[in-house]
């Protein structure tokens, strides 16, 4: 059926909607990987967001479950240009098509992405809503997604354990990706993944030896209730943070976090470690930022900056062990050059364990 | 900034004349390097003697020497120049291989230079298969089963454990050449001791075959800070086995998972690291279909062919970036020049994906050996950029610009049966694509031919659904055809030329109705980020959807430069050169100079020349279609070889406005009674000439004529077609091969075996210039392409020469047309005729622009744009000649083709050429012989024998030559003395002599001679000039500002004036 992607703007693309025809709204931003849709699908920091592919190509190799950061699709809706019927590759179980109509995700595909990238790109991400009725559209009823508590949406309600490795690290589910959890206990840790919200002693009484913030969807300072106890939890214990872990770590010290103009969705962004100079390439989705004048009081130091617009992209502290990055070393979908980084948490809470025993 | 500050003047090593594996590529990766350093304030002395390259060019390079990539002239250059570095990474194999040689003999260690970039113990790891292995288990990456064999016996041996089949690759050859998959030991063996002698160190990598596989390729970049980044990945679409070079690529992959991806960018990227490469490096992996297992194929340290095409794929400049890295910037302190304000450590995006499909010679050499495999056979290649795959298909397709190709279908393949389409899939030729095709549209099913050819379904069902649309389009109707449905068959990337041919309607009728549905396509931009951000380049293709991201509007005046497409024998890199200079001009002159080409090696393609790129197919609906949304000024098509010109009747039709150019000339130069008449009119003698029209006709009026007789076919390029008879019965056995159709009408001239002159001439209409004149030293008959020749000619008589300026005169005054064509002379019997007119630039026109210091183009492109030729050179006619001697020479890549007969004939089969420059003309002539390290001639080497067969042994000079050669200690050999075959298996064995044979007996010789890398001679006149160029051993290496230098103070002495 005809189906029409209708920016805040009032621009209306058309193309061809798969799916149950529902209207949806969301926030319209795009993802440039040229692969890893299945992981895109599946990763909870897309909750309420409308995600359109720049490879006009999706949907060549199927779904294989395997690869999903979840075990349900998040994105609000996909906009393509072109989606394959059927999946050629020995994994495949099922078309992203037959995946998503089982899930209720309507594809908006046979559009121009180009040029809703372009609209992006000099508007910013913004509302929109995809329907197969023009003359419903009302922009007026809808929660922009800056105001919505996602979070609340996509975290665990229950506590559960993975793995069985020497150290135990607690993980915050913000709307974590499985990824992380499959690097960590591939570095011999064993997690144990507990609501976002859950109550600090609750946490200690697990007795970690880290403290991980996961990533997750929507505008951190919609969490900021949290603040305190983030703080206390990262200045007790050796923690990571992720994504929007990051962007929290930063307001609970009392940092600053802006949303940019355009997110960074995908697997090409360029960060330098300004410690070792070294360079990785990142697997990138956010579409806030910690500003860099904010951290002046917060003990924090710029770590990581993007080569491109210099952004902040980690930091670390000056007297607390927190390795804290906006980008994701856990990769999946986009490249793995930066795993390394989860060494540094290892290491943190290794040496928190020597002090433990010197004590 | 850069570290390396001490590093003021570098040495950059070319690659050489163009032969298979190794094309225009490097004259894009060679111009980037030389424009990235000089940007860098470093002074670049160049030395490759491939003139048709806009690297050599006084732009690009600060001191060119056209002088033989040797150890022997390197060594000479270095000791004159002294330069603080040498780059040789982006030179091809021939860069690396003279690297190699320069490291072996010393020479860098003895005069101090260094090796910038990559250093030497990484090519050698990367490039030495024992130690390539040795590092991938080291690194504990998988590499398939395989063993360094340096005897037949030891690959015997190995075969027997791991079984069969097997993949014979021969160590440090070109494109994999002289390798192969084998299946039994009967082939083993002969692949085997081909191999081992084709390898320069005798060593063949051979490994258990994993034919099947997928193979992906990924182009790596790592600076000396360690950072890497994979710029593009690629897929083969025809699995393991076949040469990447002759596989049908896809860009980025598209049947790989995220994972798959990156596993294989992470291998990559660990690779890189290990080899401590600075600059751009391709490493290709095999991927099993059905798991993770992957293996690695090889590595290539330097730029490559895959390394051009990620660049054109992606917009990513990987050469200039690789040629600052290796002055020792950093990825992250370079701007990505694409975006010009992010930087070039990232990794480009794709919003479009991109088709590659190999150009073969095969249609001119329809004998020759058409199996694909491990050894490239493509010439050149083709880029499509599109939104969806299959459009991208047919763009390639339509851009391969082979003659019988009708949308997807190519007439030959169609007459086949299903038996031989078969054989034609299975076997792996040439032909394949097209054989799948039509196989799916007699109903054959993707699972059968998924299983004789393992190409993934991903492709194979796209190519299905283009066979349905064919269906589709063919059950509608002109008349009935809605807007929704043309649009659809649109985007399905089918031509307006296909589908008026299906609907019976012309080419400007659907043109009208698609204008009246008001579709059209919508030009989007290559920016290496998929939009994200802003960019700034004027690099674009067109997709039939969506919105457009050129805005053509410009206060200046546009003209658009038709390209030349891919690399094919006859119509070669010298294109490129004229279009780029055509931009370049039009550019001084103050126009906004549009390209349309769509070869990915080339400099015409490198988004930084024009003002805008279009990167589609040169058909009259491609070019049209930019042509109406530039609106543009004029259109040049003389710069674009003979794939332009056979555009301009359309382009004039629909009221397109060329320069200089107009149909009616054409044809009159083209239609060969039309040429007579014209010929007389003009009072210009020609060779006499008539057109028959069937078989019959063909033998009675060649009776008429009298033997020996040429048959020449209009509009083709290469001398295509073009063959010489002797007597009848050779022509009565050529009209009977089946594989051979000649296309009747046909033109039949006599055939005068005098001497060959050709000129390039440049006029205004009334007034000419001929910069030079080129005697050719083979006789008529021998295509011009395939021929030595020399300028100034070293024996026409002066009266000849005034001869030949007053017919160039007359014919530039009696045909419409201005700028640059290029006439061929035959001096017979003392006098002059008219061979053929070329009304466009031609492949002898960058050659001597170079040695004469005149650029041509430029002027071409200021008599197109109506200036008066008076007012821009002050002597008219034929200009003085230079005093020193340059030799044109072609470069045959028979090792590529190993059924080729190298007899001279008057179809071109020379891939490349290089020219050499002395003021002593055997010294000149050695230069020419003794081009390249890999490639002296074995009598230039070594003193031995030399197995002659010649028609007329008594032949005077054939007498004095012997003479020669025993003074010179070469002993001459005929059957009488040794039979063939003894004389093939002695060491001192060095040359091979076939004149005027045209036996079958001699044919097989030339071909046994040349697998035995013997060189093979089979015209007395080009024996001639090597004979007396053996003992010219110490030859001097000058660069061309020398040459020039001499020239210009001749041409300021009194001495002319008197």
């Amino acid at each position: 059926m005809k189906g029409y992607l209708v920016l805040s703007t009032g621009e209306v693309f058309e193309g061809q909607l798969l799916g149950n025809g529902e209207e949806v709204y969301g926030e319209v931003v795009f993802f440039t990987g040229m692969t890893g849709y299945e992981e895109v699908m599946t990763d909870p920091s897309f909750k309420g967001q409308l995600v359109v592919f720049t490879y006009p190509l999706i949907g060549n190799y199927g779904i294989n479950g395997a690869d999903q950061e979840s075990k349900v699709p998040q994105a609000s809706a996909l906009i393509m240009q072109g989606c394959r019927s059927q999946g050629y590759h020995y994994e495949s179980l099922e078309s992203v098509q037959a995946y998503a109509e089982k899930h209720a995700i309507p594809i908006l595909v046979g559009v121009d992405t180009r040029a809703v990238v372009k609209r992006i790109r000099e508007l910013g991400d913004m509302g929109a809503i995809i329907t197969t009725n023009l003359e419903t559209v009302d922009f007026s009823t809808k929660q922009v997604i800056g105001t919505r508590n996602l979070v609340e949406e996509v975290s665990t309600t229950v506590i559960e354990t993975y793995g069985e490795g020497d150290y135990h690290v607690v993980m915050l589910d913000f709307g974590y990706k499985k990824s992380i959890l499959t690097s960590l206990i591939k570095l011999g840790c064993k997690v144990t993944v507990v609501p976002f919200n859950t109550e600090e002693t609750i946490i200690h009484n697990l007795r970690p030896d880290g403290i991980l913030l996961s990533n997750g969807p929507g505008n951190p300072k919609q969490l900021l209730h949290l603040a305190e106890r983030l703080k206390n939890l990262a200045t007790t214990y050796p923690t990571m943070g992720i994504c929007l872990g990051h962007q929290l770590l930063a307001l609970a010290f009392g940092g600053d976090t802006q949303k940019l103009r355009f997110g960074h969705r995908g697997a090409n962004q360029p960060v330098q470690d300004l410690q070792t100079k070294k360079v990785y390439i990142t697997s990138q989705n956010h579409s806030y930022f910690v500003t860099d004048e904010s951290l002046t009081e917060t003990g924090f130091i710029p770590r990581y900056i993007n080569i491109n617009d210099k952004s902040i992209e980690g930091m670390s502290h000056n007297h607390f062990p927190i390795t804290s990055v906006q980008f994701h070393p856990e990769a999946h979908p986009g490249p793995a050059d930066s795993e390394e980084i989860f060494l540094h948490f290892l290491t943190d809470m290794s040496s928190k364990r020597r002090e433990k025993v010197y004590a | 900034m850069p570290k390396c500050q001490d590093i003021k003047k570098i040495l950059v090593i070319g690659s050489g004349p163009i032969v298979i594996g190794q094309a225009a590529e490097f004259d894009y990766a060679g111009t980037q390097a030389c424009l990235a350093l000089k940007e860098e304030g470093c002074q670049v002395v160049l030395i490759n003697n491939n003139p048709a390259t806009v690297m050599t060019d006084k732009a690009c390079a600060d001191v060119v020497y056209f002088e033989p990539l040797t150890v022997e002239s390197v060594e000479k250059i270095i000791q004159k120049e002294q330069p603080d570095g040498i780059l040789a990474t982006l030179g091809g194999q021939t860069g690396l291989n003279l690297a190699l040689s320069l490291h072996k003999e010393g020479i860098l260690e003895k005069y101090d230079v260094p090796l910038l970039g990559t250093p030497i113990e990484s090519i050698m790891k990367g490039e030495d298969r024992e130690e390539f292995r040795t590092l991938m288990h080291q690194l504990g990456e998988p590499v398939p089963d395989s063993e360094i064999v340096e005897t037949v016996e030891a690959a015997l041996e190995f075969a027997n454990v791991v079984g069969y089949p097997i993949i014979v690759r021969p160590a440090y050859t070109l494109g994999g050449a002289g390798g192969g998959i084998v299946d039994d030991e009967a082939a083993l063996k002969k692949v085997v001791k081909g191999g081992l002698d084709l390898s320069p160190i005798h060593q063949c990598l051979i490994e258990k075959s994993i034919a099947g596989f997928k193979e992906i390729e990924y182009e790596v970049m790592r600076d000396a800070n360690d950072t890497c980044i994979t710029v593009c990945n690629m897929e083969n679409i025809d699995p393991v086995g076949i040469h990447t070079g002759d596989s049908i690529v896809v860009a980025p992959s598209q049947t790989l998972t995220d994972v798959e991806y990156q596993m294989l960018r992470s291998v990559s990227v660990k690779i890189i690291r290990a080899l401590g490469i600075v600059g751009g490096c391709n490493i290709q992996f095999a991927l099993d279909p059905y798991s993770k297992q992957y293996y690695l194929i090889e590595v290539n340290p330097r730029v490559s062919r895959s390394s051009a095409l990620a660049s054109k794929a992606t917009g990513y400049p990987i050469a200039r970036i690789a040629a600052k890295l290796s002055l020792g910037y950093h990825l992250h302190e370079l701007l990505n020049p694409v975006t010009g304000h992010t930087y070039a450590s990232f990794e480009p995006a794709l919003d479009y994906c991109v088709v590659k499909f190999p150009r073969w010679p095969f249609d001119k050499f329809p004998h020759a050996n058409r199996r694909l495999g491990t050894q490239m056979k493509a010439t050149g290649e083709v880029m499509a950029i599109e939104r969806n795959l299959e459009s991208a298909f047919q763009k390639a397709i339509r851009s391969l610009d082979i003659k019988g190709i009708s949308g997807l279908e190519l007439a030959t393949v169609k007459k086949l049966s299903l038996e031989q389409l078969w054989k034609s899939v299975t076997e792996a030729d040439d032909l394949r694509f097209f054989a799948i095709l039509e196989m799916l549209r007699r109903d054959v099913t993707t699972e059968e031919i998924h299983l004789a050819t393992k190409i993934n379904y991903f492709y194979l069902n796209s190519w299905k659904y283009l066979v349905a649309q064919e269906q589709v389009a063919k059950q509608l109707s002109f008349s009935t055809v809605t807007k929704d449905q043309l649009l659809q068959l649109k985007i399905d990337g089918f031509s307006d030329e296909w589908l008026a041919a299906v609907w019976n309607v012309t080419l400007a009728e659907l043109r009208q109705k698609r204008q009246e549905f008001n579709i059209h396509p919508a030009y989007k931009m290559v920016d290496t980020c998929a939009g994200e951000f802003i960019a700034k380049t004027a690099y674009y293709y067109s997709s039939w959807s969506g919105e457009m991201d050129v805005d053509p509007t410009t206060s200046k005046k546009k003209v658009i430069i038709i390209g030349s497409g891919p690399i094919r024998i006859g119509q070669g890199i010298e294109f490129d050169y004229c279009s780029v200079h055509g931009v370049l001009a039009l550019k001084q002159e103050n126009y906004e100079a549009i390209l349309i080409n769509n070869n990915p090696e080339t400099v015409s393609t490198d988004y930084e020349i024009a003002d805008r790129l279009y990167f589609e197919p040169l058909t009259t609906e491609d070019v049209l279609n930019i042509i109406e949304l530039e609106k543009a000024d004029g259109v040049i098509v003389q710069l674009g070889g003979q794939t332009a010109i056979s555009l301009v009747k359309n382009l004039e039709e629909a009221g397109v406005p060329l320069l200089g150019t107009n149909h009616d000339t054409i044809d009159k130069l083209e239609d060969r009674d039309r040429f007579y008449q014209f010929m007389k009119a003009v009072n210009v003698p020609h060779i006499p000439g008539v057109t028959a029209v069937d078989e019959v006709d063909l033998i009675m009026k060649a009776d008429e004529i009298g033997y020996p007789v040429l048959i020449r076919p209009s509009y083709v390029i290469g001398g295509q077609g073009m063959m010489v008879f002797h007597c009848r019965e050779e022509m009565v056995e050529y009209i009977n091969d089946q594989i051979i159709s000649i296309g009747f009408p046909i033109l039949l001239d006599a055939f005068y075996p005098g001497m060959e002159v050709e000129v390039d001439a440049l006029t205004d209409g009334s007034d000419v210039v001929v910069p030079g004149m080129f005697q050719h030293i083979e006789r008529a008959g021998v295509h011009s392409g395939d021929s030595l020749s020399v300028i100034p000619p070293i024996n026409v008589a002066q009266i000849h020469k005034e001869t030949i300026i007053e017919y160039t005169k007359r014919i530039a005054q009696g045909m419409e047309f201005k700028g640059v064509f290029n006439i061929q002379f035959v001096i017979y019997k003392d006098n002059v005729y008219v061979l053929e007119v070329n009304p466009r630039a031609s492949r002898t026109v960058p050659i001597l622009s170079k040695v004469t210091g005149m650029n041509m183009i430029a002027l071409t492109v200021k008599l197109l744009l109506n200036e008066k030729l008076a007012d821009h050179h002050q002597t008219l006619g034929y200009q003085v000649e230079p005093p020193y001697y340059t030799v044109k020479a072609p470069v045959f890549s028979y090792s590529k083709l190993p059924d080729l007969d190298p007899k001279l004939e008057a179809e071109m089969k020379s891939t490349g050429e290089l020219i050499s420059i002395s003021d002593k003309l055997e010294e000149a002539f050695r230069k020419a012989f003794v081009w390249g390290e890999r490639d002296i001639p074995l009598l230039f080497k070594k003193k031995g024998t030399i197995f002659c067969e010649i028609a007329q042994c008594d032949d005077p000079e054939f007498i004095a030559l012997k003479e020669l050669l025993t003074k010179l200690q070469y002993e001459i050999v005929d059957e009488k003395k040794i039979s063939f075959e003894e004389w093939l298996n002695q060491d001192n064995s060095v040359c091979y002599l076939s004149i005027e044979m045209t036996d079958a007996t001699s044919k097989q010789r030339r071909k046994e001679a040349l697998k035995n890398r013997l060189p093979v001679v089979t015209e007395l006149s080009t024996f001639g000039f090597m004979v007396r160029s053996l003992s010219n051993e110490n030859y001097t290496v000058n660069a061309i500002d020398h040459w020039l230098l001499k020239y210009e103070n001749l041409k300021c002495s009194p001495v002319k004036l008197s």
